[in-house]
């Protein structure tokens, strides 16, 4: 057993000027909170950019972590906010935009059997609002609980439930009518 | 049944991919360099929790001593006053939480007892705990958690100064945790008042993303080949509350936020009110430029009528709130919320409110509710939560909605936009909302737009929208701010007396050889716009003051920058010197199409002026400073300051106390 030291400790080491507590930090957060752009995003390129501008305007935010909620709360919140920037950007660029409900991306899976079971995640997340995809996006997290998703979106334990099972419905929908139309 | 998500779950983990090795090192490697790049501006470490409060003071001590240039540091041994708990003196490094110096410290006047409840209320919303500083309430001899715009309004006279040699002293020795009692360096002359700086306000306003709405200041112009100056009537006041943000957070304004006209019209003044029918009333006077005795002032205050409160119109209001997650922060929704609430008391039963939010909450929260039924209301509000996430389809046309079907015959109708800047409201393209909003502006809505917290700011959208959409911008940073703009003013802010207002000029060259319009960059007008009533400009409010200032060079005067023009025309107008110009104004009654015209010869005369026009001066003088301007010579701060002193008047609601108390921070920041 080893002995780690916490990220909120860590966060905290960082934001009080610790050079090594911080790259250390990100190092442990990268990989989930590219993942997390990604299911937020839906676009590879996005994700990446995305992370890069939340790492990058991190050492600022710093100073604001109170240490009453986990690091990653708090980083997972940071990134849905920014999801939320990008999404007003992409919103006034043009109608459409990368991510989930862009259709180029899906008809270029090579193989077909993918191809369809992207393509369904596709348009699935594309017919969700915003909010479902938010809720949706943390809970994929590993290890990510509805009571965490909860505190990440500040909203109450009860609206994540409510979301997930919203979500459920709509998906089951959706697979209703693809079956009424085959 | 709940197969769907399962299968959502296993696509998004079989198609997620891995992030790219490239990037991810790169990004790595930016995010080290921005960490780095903020360590050495903000020399000073921020304090970690785990460190004790004995180890946190005297670093903070240390580091505020580092940066007091030698003058200072002699100045500050001699008193160096903690405003709330304890003294400082760096010689040698004496530090004792809970005492405090007993001369020298000027009791302040009491907060009057409303302003105290509200004060109170806001920080116990504002409840952040600061964790493990030294909060000594019990001992503070100020007005204790005060932020210290609202301790200076309620102070009137002792204003607060700081010395501080840059922003990052005042930024160092709070970030050290010292939250209610950040200590002052008093100034090296004159009062000793102690200050309180604030605890949120000096935390460096975080990120890049305000945008400010400005242009270049106006240039001089030679009446031979320019003689006619067109603008719009601007009565917002945004620039002032950001710049007073800015200036008590430790941090000079940037240029781009000081709109020279909006500072002016901050200020109430008491210009003589119109007679008769006429929506507003003109008064020119002319007198000495204060910082070139060769130069002339122009000062053209335009007072809206007053009509009887009693006879108002009722109102239709519809509060149109982002809730988004940004607005969590203590000075955001929770100060909207308790504005909002000042202000349904001064409303009257017949008016009608209606609440939609965008960003998270969806919708119409409240919907038309008589101002009358205040738990509805106030229940609504309450229930209003920061956080949440999806893009509200368009709150801004759910707005407009809800108060078109509120509107009725001879009632006027506001939408009131309360953000931080997020105008996440479905069009996030400034030129889309302009179309937008001026397309909803023929139908009798006006629309006033209040910004609140800093960091994302975006005042130059708020500009757009406010100019647009026939309405205001206003910025609040305090429950004082909040009190001006929605209460004190409530009449003059939400009832329109004259639209469209444009003032032309038109100079003498007989008389006057150059001229400048102070401010009003961003509301200038072509000269043919003057007589297109197709062509909108600013609105004025019931009792608004509006007030614009040209500084002009006299023919022969030393000042004139210009030669003559060889084949001028100066002939054509060498007949009447009795006149230095002609003004003339177009207005249209609210809703109305067609303008009105009123004009008015400017006599060559010079007079003494008030203290309200001299004041308005001292201000335009000060937002010169603050964009420096190359036109004010040797004239600076103290030269503001003591006109602005000299010109105080009754000053009944402290606005202009405040005022000087803020050229004071500037000269200090600004060396």
């Amino acid at each position: 057993m080893r002995m780690t030291t916490s990220d909120e400790e860590l966060a905290f080491a960082a934001a009080g000027g610790d050079g090594r507590a911080f790259s250390l930090l990100l190092e442990r957060h990268y990989d989930r909170l590219f993942a997390l752009c990604y299911r937020l995003t839906g676009a590879r390129e996005v994700a990446e950019d995305l992370t890069q501008e939340i790492c990058t305007a991190l050492p600022r935010k710093l100073g604001g972590f109170q240490g009453t909620a986990k690091f990653t709360t708090w980083l997972y919140r940071v990134a849905v906010n920014a999801s939320h920037d990008w999404r007003r950007r992409e919103a006034t660029r043009a109608r459409a935009s990368a991510g989930w409900g862009d259709w180029e991306i899906a008809r270029q899976a090579e193989i077909s059997e993918a191809r369809d079971a992207q393509r369904w995640l596709r348009e699935a997340m594309a017919a969700l609002p915003q909010d479902l995809i938010d809720t949706l996006a943390l809970l994929l997290d590993e290890g990510m609980t509805q009571a965490e998703a909860a505190r990440v979106l500040e909203i109450s334990e009860g609206t994540v439930a409510w979301r997930m099972s919203d979500a459920k419905k709509r998906l089951k929908a959706m697979s209703q009518e693809a079956l009424e139309d085959e | 049944m709940s197969d769907e998500l399962e299968k959502l779950r296993a696509e998004m983990a079989r198609t997620t991919p891995a992030p790219d090795r490239d990037r991810r090192a790169a990004t790595l490697r930016r995010a080290q360099e921005s960490f780095d790049a903020l360590q050495e501006s903000a020399a000073p470490a921020r304090p970690t929790e785990r460190r004790t409060i004995w180890l946190r003071l005297s670093d903070g001590v240390t580091t505020m001593i580092d940066r007091i240039s030698p003058r200072g540091a002699m100045v500050a041994t001699t008193a160096l006053v903690a405003a709330g708990a304890f003294i400082v003196l760096p010689q040698d490094l004496f530090l004792l939480p809970g005492a405090y110096v007993e001369e020298e410290v000027v009791p302040v006047a009491p907060i009057p007892v409303d302003q105290e409840m509200d004060l109170a209320d806001l920080s116990r919303e504002n409840g952040r705990a600061g964790a493990g500083a030294v909060t000594s309430e019990a001992t503070a001899p100020l007005g204790q958690r005060a932020r210290p715009a609202e301790a200076a309004q309620s102070l009137a006279q002792p204003a607060p100064v700081a010395t501080a040699r840059d922003e990052s002293v005042v930024d160092a020795t709070v970030s050290e945790g010292f939250t209610t009692t950040a200590p002052s360096v008093a100034p090296p002359l004159a009062q000793r008042h102690a200050l309180a700086l604030p605890d949120d306000a000096v935390a460096p306003i975080e990120g890049s993303t305000e945008a400010f709405a400005n242009a270049e200041p106006n240039p001089l112009k030679s009446v031979q080949t320019d003689p006619v100056s067109t603008f719009s009537i601007d009565v917002d006041t945004a620039s002032y509350s950001v710049l007073r943000s800015s200036l008590t957070g430790g941090q000079m304004p940037p240029e781009a936020a000081v709109r020279i006209e909006e500072m002016v019209n901050y200020f109430p003044y008491a210009y003589p009110a119109p007679e008769g029918d006429l929506p507003f009333e003109a008064t020119v006077s002319v007198f000495e430029t204060p910082w070139n005795a060769d130069t002339q002032l122009m000062h053209i205050g335009i007072q809206g009528a007053r009509p009887a409160l009693e006879d108002r119109p009722p109102l239709n209001l519809v509060f149109l709130i982002d809730t988004s997650g940004s607005m969590q922060d203590s000075n955001k929704l929770p100060l909207l919320k308790q504005s909002f609430r000042m202000m349904l008391a001064e409303l009257r039963p017949e008016d009608q409110v209606a609440i939609v939010t965008y960003a998270g909450s969806a919708g119409q929260v409240l919907a038309p509710t008589a101002a009358g039924d205040r738990t509805a209301i106030e229940a609504a509000l309450g229930q209003l939560e920061a956080g949440g996430s999806t893009a509200g389809q368009s709150g801004l046309e759910q707005a407009y909605e809800t108060a078109a079907g509120m509107a009725e015959e001879g009632e006027v109708t506001r939408v009131i936009l309360a953000t931080d800047g997020d105008f996440n409201v479905g069009l996030a393209d400034p030129a889309a909302l302009e179309d937008f909003i001026a397309e909803r502006r023929d139908t009798g809505v006006y629309l006033s737009v209040l910004g609140f917290g800093r960091g994302n700011l975006d005042d130059a959208t708020m500009q757009a929208l406010a100019q647009n959409g026939n309405g205001q911008a206003a910025y609040i940073d305090t429950l004082s701010e909040a009190r001006k703009v929605l209460v004190d003013q409530l009449t003059g802010t939400l009832f329109p007396i004259a639209d469209d207002v444009k003032i032309q000029v038109e100079f003498n060259p007989a008389t006057i050889a150059e001229y400048r319009l102070i401010g009003y960059e961003t509301r200038a007008l072509r000269r043919e716009d003057f007589n297109n009533d197709a062509v909108d400009a600013g609105e004025i409010g019931a009792g608004h003051q509006v007030t614009a200032i040209y500084e002009i060079t006299p023919v022969g005067s030393p000042a004139v920058m210009n030669d003559d023009l060889r084949y001028g025309q100066a002939t054509a107008a060498a007949a009447n010197t009795d006149e230095l110009a002609f003004l003339r104004l177009r207005y249209k009654a609210p809703g109305a199409t067609e303008s009105w015209l009123i004009e008015t010869p400017v006599p060559t005369e010079l007079g003494a002026p008030g203290d309200d026009v001299r004041f308005s001066a001292a201000i335009a003088g000060f937002g010169q400073l603050l964009r420096g301007s190359e036109f004010l010579g040797g004239w600076g701060y103290g030269d503001a300051i003591a006109l602005a002193t000299g010109a105080r008047g009754e000053d009944r609601f402290g606005y202009r106390a405040e005022a000087i108390s803020l050229m004071r921070l500037a000269e200090a920041l600004d060396r």
